[in-house]
């Protein structure tokens, strides 16, 4: 469905992605993992269309799209939540879901779409007049990620989901993750450092190392890997 | 209060003293005098130190006035009243406010004075209005709005000379072309945020007046245009003697000829225009296009992710505000009857964005306070001359110091709740 394939990208003379290959099937929770700096949210920006790839391709439904502008990317249903949520914190609750459904052709069925995003984050409802800006940390992520469900993508790109967020609400938006998935029937690609919610959550995942998948299998392998354990999990004994 | 706290303040006071005391000392201390066969130095430290005393006391005055804020309500309370007050009958005061409007010129006070005055702030509060779609809703900080005024005015004017069509025809016209110059400005500032958004524009301010300076042949120069028709009463004009076979707005409906009707036709004409420019507002921010300015003022980044297309909404911005510029410029114009490249400059401008800071970004009500307030103050300081800028500065701060987030800053939500939609 997503197909990314030898992706290179640059901070001016900064390399950040260093050929990065990536497949995600429809239907599927593919995650991706690694250290800080090591280009995940780089790779998001890219596939999103903020950030532009230098070299590679990548094609979605088979249509090269490395070239569009984001706003296009979105119009084919490929929706981020960009990492940190951010949130328009001085817009109302469901002014921000409103804005979600801004390229749904203007909100065509906006109320069943508003329904079901306050069906899946029902504190949401209960804030609807509230500002953004006052809602807690893990409020905000469901926010970001209710707004991103009512353009009704296809694919939906979470980059880091669980910063900063208390773990009882972390493990919250991990079961919407997966229920969004199962569903609704939405394509996950998510990007975080807690590599063992992340593993445990995805059908397949990839390690990414300075700008570079080094590891990939299905996330049970991957939750097994020695090498994995001692770099991104606890318990883990480097050979 | 604690002791160390008032010591704390004073030693903050006197500080303040000296930075003053450096500040006023060059500037006022030493007078420059020209005493027969040249130019003398004459110091006068008194007014210094009356000066710097009175920082002294002000900056204390305000320290202690936050160091006991919670014993202290008298500003919070005020303007946490005023601001209650404001919210929960916005409507009712918004109401208010315009039959207030409506009925001003027959106000057995009101002469030609406070006509004029009115004339001023109500161009004044349309101009801030237009601002506020650029600044307060899509959050571009643009430091040369006057040049779309000017350019309102200006082709305002030369439509008007060189074509002699009416000014309905003309006033569209002119609102086009300022919008034209809107994306104009746009397009090379899209990339731009913050300061260097602001820089740009200030410049871009500039660029317009000079050209309309050195743009002889067009604009005619430092000395402006002149003989810019007046605006008739759907054809009626306000003259005194109509040419022959004409019917002019007094002899038309019976009147005794007074050059008031004029006045107060203005008066209604920019009053309408104005409310126009607010009820677009008003409407637009319930649009996709207008939640998305007020989007892309929050966070560009989470824009794009959600398919906001950034530079259109950008344009969008910069031409509806330009366009209402126009308009303004128009009316400016035909009021006149005279323009020149020194109706345009920076301070104008500066002027026009602190309406809108002051008024609270994106707040339509208070745009119109904040425009009564620097407006009216300069006017009632008039007779202080220069110093009347003191007035308007020393506005300024206090807005600043009690209200640091504008008049009213509370943003009104553009969906509300189901159930309570009116």
């Amino acid at each position: 469905m997503l197909k990314i394939s030898n992706v290179e990208t640059f901070y001016g003379k900064i390399q950040a992605l260093r050929g990065v290959d990536i497949d995600v099937n429809d239907g599927e929770i593919v995650s991706l993992i690694g250290s800080n700096g090591a280009g995940k949210s780089t790779l998001l920006m890219t596939i999103s269309g903020v950030n532009k790839a230098r070299n590679g391709n990548i094609t979605f439904n088979g249509d090269r799209i490395e070239n569009k502008a984001p706003h296009k990317i979105v119009d084919l249903g490929i929706c981020q939540v960009p990492e940190g949520r951010r949130i328009f914190s001085r817009l109302t609750v469901e002014e921000n879901l409103r804005l979600g459904a801004y390229t749904n052709e203007q909100g065509k069925n906006y109320e069943t779409d508003i329904k079901e995003v306050y069906d899946l984050f029902p504190v949401l409802s209960n804030r609807k007049t509230q500002r953004g800006g006052t809602l807690s940390g893990g409020e905000q992520q469901m926010l970001a990620i209710g707004r991103a469900l009512m353009s009704k993508p296809k694919v939906l790109l979470l980059d880091e989901p669980s910063l900063g967020i208390a773990p009882k609400l972390v493990n919250q938006i991990f079961t919407s993750i997966k229920n969004i998935n199962k569903e609704k029937n939405v394509t996950i690609f998510l990007v975080e450092q807690n590599a063992k919610k992340a593993l445990e959550l995805a059908d397949r995942a990839y390690v990414l190392v300075n700008g570079k998948v080094t590891i990939m299998g299905s996330g049970q392998d991957l939750l097994k890997n020695k090498d994995i354990q001692a770099a991104y999990l606890e318990g883990g004994t480097k050979n | 209060m604690e002791k160390q706290d008032i010591i704390k303040s004073f030693k903050d006071s006197l500080f303040t003293g000296l930075i003053a005391l450096a500040l006023f000392g060059p500037i006022v201390g030493l007078r420059t005098a020209s005493k027969g066969e040249g130019l003398f130095i004459t110091p006068q430290w008194g007014v210094v130190f009356l000066l710097v005393g009175l920082c002294i006391l002000g900056r204390f005055l305000i320290n202690i006035n936050s160091a006991r804020r919670t014993e202290f309500k008298i500003f919070s309370t005020l303007s946490s009243k005023f601001s209650s007050i404001t919210e929960g009958k916005a409507k009712h005061f918004a109401i208010t406010g315009i039959l207030f409007a409506v009925v001003f010129p027959f106000l057995p006070f009101t002469d030609r004075y406070f006509m004029d005055v009115a004339i001023m702030i109500l161009t004044y509060i349309m101009l801030g209005w237009g601002l506020n779609i650029v600044v307060g809703l899509a959050g571009l900080l643009d430091l040369g709005y006057v040049a779309f005024y000017a350019v309102g005015a200006y082709s305002y004017a030369l439509i008007a000379t060189t074509f002699g069509w009416s000014f309905w025809i003309c006033l569209p016209l002119a609102g086009l072309f300022a919008a034209f110059f809107g994306i104009l400005l746009g397009f090379p500032v899209l990339r731009l945020r913050g300061d260097y958004l602001a820089i740009v524009t200030l410049g871009f301010g500039e660029i317009i007046r000079i050209i309309l300076i050195n743009w002889y042949e067009v604009t005619n120069g430092p000395d402006g245009i002149t003989g810019i028709p007046r605006p008739s009463f759907f054809g009626l004009p306000f003259k005194r003697s109509p040419d022959e076979g004409e019917m002019s707005f007094h002899t038309f409906f019976g009147l005794e000829y007074s050059t008031m009707h004029r006045i107060i036709f203005l008066y209604y004409l920019i009053l309408v225009l104005a409310l126009i420019t607010n009820y677009f507002t008003l409407k637009i921010r319930k649009l996709p296009v207008g939640r998305a300015w007020e989007a892309l003022r929050e966070d560009e980044i989470a824009c794009k992710s959600l398919g906001v297309n950034p530079t259109n909404t950008k344009l969008t911005a910069f031409a509806i505000g330009a366009m209402f510029g126009g308009f303004a410029g128009s009316f400016f114009a035909t009021r006149q009857a005279f323009i020149s490249p020194e109706s345009f400059t920076f301070i104008e401008s500066a002027i026009i964005v602190a309406i809108v800071v002051l008024g609270g970004m994106g707040s339509q009500t208070g745009v119109v306070l904040a425009s009564i307030f620097l407006i009216g103050i300069t006017e009632i300081f008039r007779d202080l001359e220069q110093y009347r800028m003191i007035a308007f500065g020393g506005a300024m701060v206090l807005i600043m110091v009690f209200k640091p987030k504008g008049i009213l800053a509370n943003r009104k939500p553009t969906i509300l709740m189901h159930g309570d939609k009116k």
